[in-house]
């Protein structure tokens, strides 16, 4: 009786084991469109209203929670701030004078608003889930492909680019956003608008970006901005992501000047609070 | 102990309904830039409430049902709570630790293996980022806070089941003790006396 109990446990074991390994190694050599992936989607199209649902009535004790947190992190910003308001008003000091010539030169530039965004379809959505594990940096959000959202569509909020959409659902997608390590950015950083590509400095935390493939002689300096550039890595066709959307600032350079100089960055969003973001279902404007 | 029909459809609840409490709600909470995962608290509870059996197939639907609704890799989740389950539900037959405490101590180590387990699953199917500090400060956030809520998950979970279990841990011992002790040691040294 009791080795029969003991095999069974152990069949068990194996069997469960195997389905596991099996389900791993068929996951990994099916494509995006495959069975797994099928399921996998069919199955968070049935629970998003469940998951919105649970995510609106836990949001005042969310908003609690961060309450708390941002006291702490206030009381801590305080020193900071007080020096930046010192900087911002000399800063105002030269820029007003600087607006003047501005409205000057802007009528001698023809400017298209290439960089305004009114026309790329922005579909305000909420974010209803957040990935439980540090290793998949991705949020959903309750616009799907029933408003116009594909794979590939930049997602930014009220600060800067946040990521990605790569999975679709009927009422709900699947965000990657730019601190996860599967990410990388075509983007342009300095004055002269240097080329790079940006990418997670590490797994797990999102404020640090990296920026490599930079030239070693290239004029950029912390507290530069950086940009989406508008192109793939490749160079071969235009990227989903727009010109000039705002990624982060430059916080510190490694190995400056030499070939494998790296950049790092802290991203403009705060990737750990998103409430609301906007996909730009019409990236390329006119021509979609 | 063989599962009964009952025992499975409990089973099944806890697991479907934790799961979504902790996609939709636990991890938007984040605590010391950390959040707390039910999933390994769960699976801890069911394999020392119901032996190996149960707490390894019990993992390996969690962390499956867990992959699907979170479009994660699937298999990575219910391979290593799969062995979280079946390790909680061996401590228990082979010592079965009694005390307040227990579920504590199992609870983080739970939560550790999990942790080591996923991350080590991440590096054998090729992240290429390397490992950061906050990451391992989150992780550590994760095992705090997971250990404060071992008690309270173990509770919840034994208050959901016990109507279904076969032999409660507690009637099983306070038994063992009203009858003498079941051990042939112990009814050894009653004779001696």
């Amino acid at each position: 009786m009791y080795d029969k109990t003991v095999r069974r446990r152990r069949a068990v074991l194996g069997l469960l084991v195997a389905c596991s390994l099996i389900l791993l190694t068929a996951y990994f050599g099916e494509t995006g469109g495959g069975a797994l992936h099928g399921v996998q989607r069919g199955t968070s199209e049935i629970l998003n209203p469940v998951q919105e649902g649970a995510s609106r009535a836990l949001k005042p004790i969310r908003d609690l929670f961060g309450w708390f947190g941002d006291t702490v992190a206030a009381k801590g910003q305080v020193e900071d701030l007080r020096k930046e308001r010192d900087r911002l008003r000399s800063e105002v000091a030269t820029n007003e004078v600087r607006e003047a010539d501005y409205d000057r030169l802007s009528k001698m530039v023809e400017l298209d608003g290439a960089l305004g965004l009114e026309d790329k379809g922005l579909k305000t959505g909420r974010v209803i889930f957040s990935s439980p594990t540090v290793w998949y940096a991705t949020v959903r959000v309750d616009k799907g492909s029933d408003d116009g959202v594909r794979k590939g569509h930049p997602v930014i909020n009220e600060e800067a680019l946040v990521g990605r959409v790569t999975e679709v659902m009927g009422g709900a997608a699947q965000v990657t956003l730019i601190t996860d390590t599967t990410m990388k950015v075509p983007a342009r950083a300095g004055p002269r608008g240097e080329f790079g590509i940006v990418e997670p400095a590490s797994a797990g935390n999102p404020n640090d970006l990296i920026m490599k493939f930079t030239r070693p002689n290239a004029r950029i300096a912390e507290g530069d901005r950086v940009v989406t550039r508008g192109t793939e890595p490749a160079d071969t066709k235009q990227s989903l992501f727009p010109v000039g959307l705002p990624i982060g600032r430059v916080t510190r350079i490694e190995n400056e000047g030499t070939d494998t100089q790296e950049i790092h960055l802290r991203p403009y969003a705060d990737m750990r609070s998103l409430d609301f973001v906007q996909i730009l279902t019409n990236p390329r404007g006119g021509e979609q | 102990m063989t599962p009964t029909a009952a025992l499975i459809a409990r089973l099944c609840g806890v697991g479907v309904l934790g799961v979504v409490v902790q996609t939709a709600a636990i991890s938007q909470l984040p605590i010391a830039g950390a959040n707390a995962d039910l999933s390994p608290l769960l699976v801890m509870a069911v394999g020392l409430l119901c032996g190996s059996l149960a707490g390894g197939s019990f993992g390996f639907g969690v962390g499956l049902f867990a992959d699907v609704v979170s479009l994660q890799t699937l298999g990575v989740s219910s391979l290593v709570l799969l062995g979280v389950g079946y390790g909680a539900g061996r401590l228990r037959e082979a010592r079965d630790p009694e005390g307040t405490l227990v579920p504590i101590a199992v609870g983080a180590a739970a939560t550790l293996a999990f942790g080591v387990g996923f991350a080590l699953l991440q590096f054998l199917l090729g992240v290429d980022a390397p490992v950061s500090w906050a990451l391992l400060r989150q992780l550590l956030a994760t095992l705090v806070i997971n250990t404060l809520l071992a008690l309270p998950v173990y509770a919840l979970v034994r208050r959901c089941l016990q109507a279904a279990l076969p032999d409660d841990p507690r009637r099983r011992r306070r038994r063992a003790y009203t009858t003498g002790g079941l051990s042939p040691l112990s009814r050894g040294m009653e004779i001696r006396r």
